[in-house]
């Protein structure tokens, strides 16, 4: 379904959705291009990939820092195009508004809005010399419905969501195609740190009955990243077994 | 011809995919060879890398003509 040999770069790649994301682009003979400022499990992962037929490239990359990003991208340019890029990495910082500090609510922005940003606007103009590319950027339903304790989160994945609607319109007449996918409630390390009862809660909410796994994110992904979504651009596809509707 | 110009004729072409012969100095690069707000700051970021010159937005709107351009870049290089 997808081309084969495309290179693809996953930001938060190592772990929870976004390795989730590298597994399931390594089935399709890929350059995976990884960027993540934690390296921890990437060797274990880096075979996986590798007995899957693609190669994968890791960089310490932390995407809030503009400057990092652009020779990052620039480093790859170099020698390659990027065909895709997945938005994926993102942080939480959970607390109720009264008590959330400044650095809370600028860290979580500077993630989640400004790296997404930074990646963009870096990679944007090769793919448009190209007149081809696909960016899917990782939202979330909490940006779409809100949440108790999660104003900073909500409003960075809410400022992604129209981001990514607002590229779409720059960018479309290149051929270039920019979505959001907003998961719901995945089962990472980010969703480990959930109580029991919490995730009982929740559950109840869902019409599917279960928690979604990092893959039901990545199938989305390499759909919308193949020639089966050539017509979808600028939209929010939620994947949160029918949570928010 | 200038090198500015020739420099710019190729990036037309090449970027843009227009036809040589409609490029000239007089030529309006918006109505004459359908360029759109994308197609010029491509056009400028290739233009201020390769003569290590800035092109500042607000003077977007005076650079009508491929003429405009190349005067703008040669005046900046005190040709
Ligand atoms: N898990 C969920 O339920 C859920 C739901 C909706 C949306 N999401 C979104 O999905 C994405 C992935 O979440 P996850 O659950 O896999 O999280 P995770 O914490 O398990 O993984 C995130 C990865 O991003 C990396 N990362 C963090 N900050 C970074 C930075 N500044 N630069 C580069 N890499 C960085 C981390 O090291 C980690 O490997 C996030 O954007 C998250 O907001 C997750």
């Amino acid at each position: 379904m997808l081309n084969k040999g495309l290179n693809i770069l996953v930001t938060g790649g190592v772990r929870g959705i976004g390795k989730a994301i590298s597994l399931a682009f390594s089935k399709y003979e890929s350059n995976i291009y990884i960027w993540d400022i934690n390296d921890n499990g990437f060797d274990e992962l880096k075979s996986t990939i590798e007995s899957n037929g693609s190669k994968v490239f890791f960089n310490k990359v932390n995407i809030a820092d503009f400057a990092q990003v652009e020779k990052a991208v620039n480093d790859i340019l170099e020698s390659n195009n990027i065909d895709i890029v997945i938005n994926n990495a993102g942080i939480t910082k959970d607390n109720l508004l009264m008590g959330m500090k400044e650095d809370e609510w600028d860290s979580v922005i500077t993630v989640n809005l400004k790296g997404t940003f930074n990646v963009s606007k870096h990679i944007i103009r090769s793919m448009i010399k190209k007149r081809s590319g696909c960016i899917i950027n990782i939202a979330s339903v909490i940006g779409l419905m809100g949440n108790k304790g999660q104003a900073n989160y909500a409003a960075s994945k809410a400022g992604i969501i129209g981001f990514t609607k607002s590229l779409a319109k720059e960018v479309g007449s290149r051929n270039i195609r920019v979505n959001a996918i907003a998961p719901g409630f995945i089962e990472t390390e980010m969703t480990l740190k959930l109580s029991e009862d919490v995730i009982k809660e929740y559950s109840k909410m869902i019409p599917l009955k279960r928690m979604g796994k990092a893959d039901d994110v990545a199938d989305l992904c390499v759909f919308l990243a193949s020639d089966m979504a050539k017509y979808i651009t600028g939209q929010v596809i939620n994947c949160d077994g029918g949570m928010l509707m | 011809m200038s090198k500015v110009f020739e420099f710019v004729k190729t990036l037309l072409v090449e970027n843009m995919q227009i036809d040589e012969s409609k490029i000239n100095m007089d030529a309006n690069i918006i109505e004459d060879l359908g360029a759109d707000s994308l197609d010029i700051m491509d056009i400028v970021n290739d233009i201020e890398k390769e003569f290590n010159v800035t092109i500042p937005q607000d003077q977007y709107e005076n650079l009508r003509t491929v003429g405009d351009v190349v005067n703008f870049v040669e005046d900046k290089l005190g040709k």
